[in-house]
């Protein structure tokens, strides 16, 4: 059971990790869909 | 279960034909006449294309204009008129630049588009929710008729360790990865079908997006999980003779016999191969979608494909090596979703043995460790190597405890 748990709670916090980490490195959906030529503001 | 596996490959394999472009088919049959509509598609045209039947359209594809000096009735307006143009960007053959975006923004019309979203909507949708019911159906039936695997010799008390932690670990992040991303999965591809309509768009985007959001994020999990196993389990998923006898007993789950396996026995195997190769190229596939336009996989696939030779063998022509970025990005959809329901259906399967399907079976997972008599009766050859080894430890197979 506590491998079970255990097993649960990496698929959360490396998924959780992921969204940080490839935000942070710029392939948020943000990022990724614009361009030098989107101005935003 | 294999005979549907090699069913369903030998289906796959007829996935391409989604992607060959309009490949004219050569007639036997005199040129149409289209004088009455000069030279466009005549009404015999139309009912045939709603017929079902392919029809050379190159009299279309062919008809892009010129340059003002090939075509010089059109003078001051260039070389071709409007309907011309359209058909050169449906049919790829326009000369397009592009400010921004790069080779995905010079794609204006995909042609290939409606086939992969009529395919995606039909045939994968209708056949591959079938799979997954068909399977359910048929373990429920099996269940009725055959029962539950029962232990047939009494438990002795004394438990062996069956799976160790960090086994059980790498098992259980990639089960509960492969469940959701399984269900986000599901979702992202019936949402519109069956939730949109009773609760609504707004709460079927909702939902979606929150799906697409774990799914995306969950994968990485899955991936990880995945090369430990393989890691971890390789060694013992190597097919050998064992495997020979217990496929020819059935595994012992017709009848009372109990064929001899080691660590793994032959159906093991084919869970974990499958589970390695299916996932694994669900994991390319996937991640070709996660940075879309980044990892083009298909126009090479298609390459290499050619030159075995394949497409003859199915009697297709050539498969396509020139794909628009975004018919990329549709067939490494197309691939994943079909693979994904593949490997939902045989997991099914390995969740119903592994459930309810058998005695004994969970707590190999659950707690790592097994009665004797459990690995007596299914893991008989694994228990006497086992036994050996903690016999042959220093201090080893002590008595019982003090």
């Amino acid at each position: 059971m506590k491998a079970m748990l255990a097993g649960f709670a990496a698929m959360i916090l490396i998924g959780l990790g992921a969204w940080l980490a490839l935000g942070q490195m710029g392939f948020s959906v943000e990022e990724v869909s614009s361009g030098p030529n989107v101005r935003l503001e | 279960m294999r005979a549907l596996l090699c069913f369903l490959t030998s289906v796959l394999l007829a996935v391409p034909m989604l992607a060959a472009a309009q490949e004219a088919v050569p007639t036997e049959t005199a040129r149409p006449d289209r004088s009455a509509t000069g030279g466009a598609q005549t009404l015999e045209d139309i009912l045939a294309r709603q017929r079902g039947e392919r029809i050379d359209d190159s009299f279309r594809s062919e008809a892009i204009g010129g340059s003002a000096a090939t075509v010089p009735a059109l003078g001051p307006l260039g070389g071709a008129s409007d309907p011309e143009i359209w058909r050169a960007l449906r049919y790829n053959k326009a000369d397009v630049t592009a400010s921004a975006g790069g080779d995905v923004g010079k794609v204006l019309v995909q042609d290939g588009g409606m086939r992969w979203y009529r395919f995606r909507r039909g045939p994968l949708a209708v056949y591959g929710g079938y799979l997954l019911l068909g399977t359910i159906a048929a373990l429920v039936l099996f269940y009725l008729l055959r029962g539950k695997v029962r232990l047939d010799e009494p438990t002795t008390g004394r438990t062996v360790t069956r799976f160790q932690a960090i086994e059980r670990f790498a098992h259980w992040m990639m089960a509960g990865a492969f469940v959701l991303l399984g269900v986000t999965g599901l979702l992202v591809l019936f949402g519109r079908m069956f939730i949109a309509p009773y609760l609504g768009k707004e709460v079927n985007a909702g939902l979606l997006t929150g799906a697409k959001f774990i799914h995306n994020n969950v994968s990485w999990a899955f991936m990880i999980a995945l090369v430990m196993i393989f890691v971890m389990w390789v060694w013992h998923n190597i097919p050998n003779r064992t495997d020979l006898t217990w496929f020819a007993q059935a595994g012992g789950i017709i009848g009372k016999r109990h064929p001899p396996a080691r660590k793994f026995n032959g159906g093991q195997k084919i869970i974990f191969w499958s589970v390695i190769l299916l996932g694994g190229s669900i994991s390319v596939s996937g991640l070709s979608l996660l940075f879309p336009f980044a990892l083009p996989l298909f126009a090479k696939t298609f390459a290499v494909l050619n030159d075995l030779g394949v497409p003859g063998w199915i009697g297709m022509e050539h498969l396509p090596t020139a794909l628009a970025p975004q018919e990329e990005m549709q067939l490494a959809q197309t691939w994943h979703a079909i693979i994904a329901f593949l490997l939902m259906a045989i997991i099914i399967a390995h969740i119903y043995i592994g459930s309810i399907g058998m005695e004994g079976a969970f707590d190999a997972m659950n707690s790592g460790e097994v009665d004797e008599a459990w690995a007596h009766q299914h893991h008989s050859l694994w228990l006497d190597e086992y036994k050996t080894k903690q016999a042959g430890r220093p201090g080893g197979a002590a008595g019982p405890a003090e």
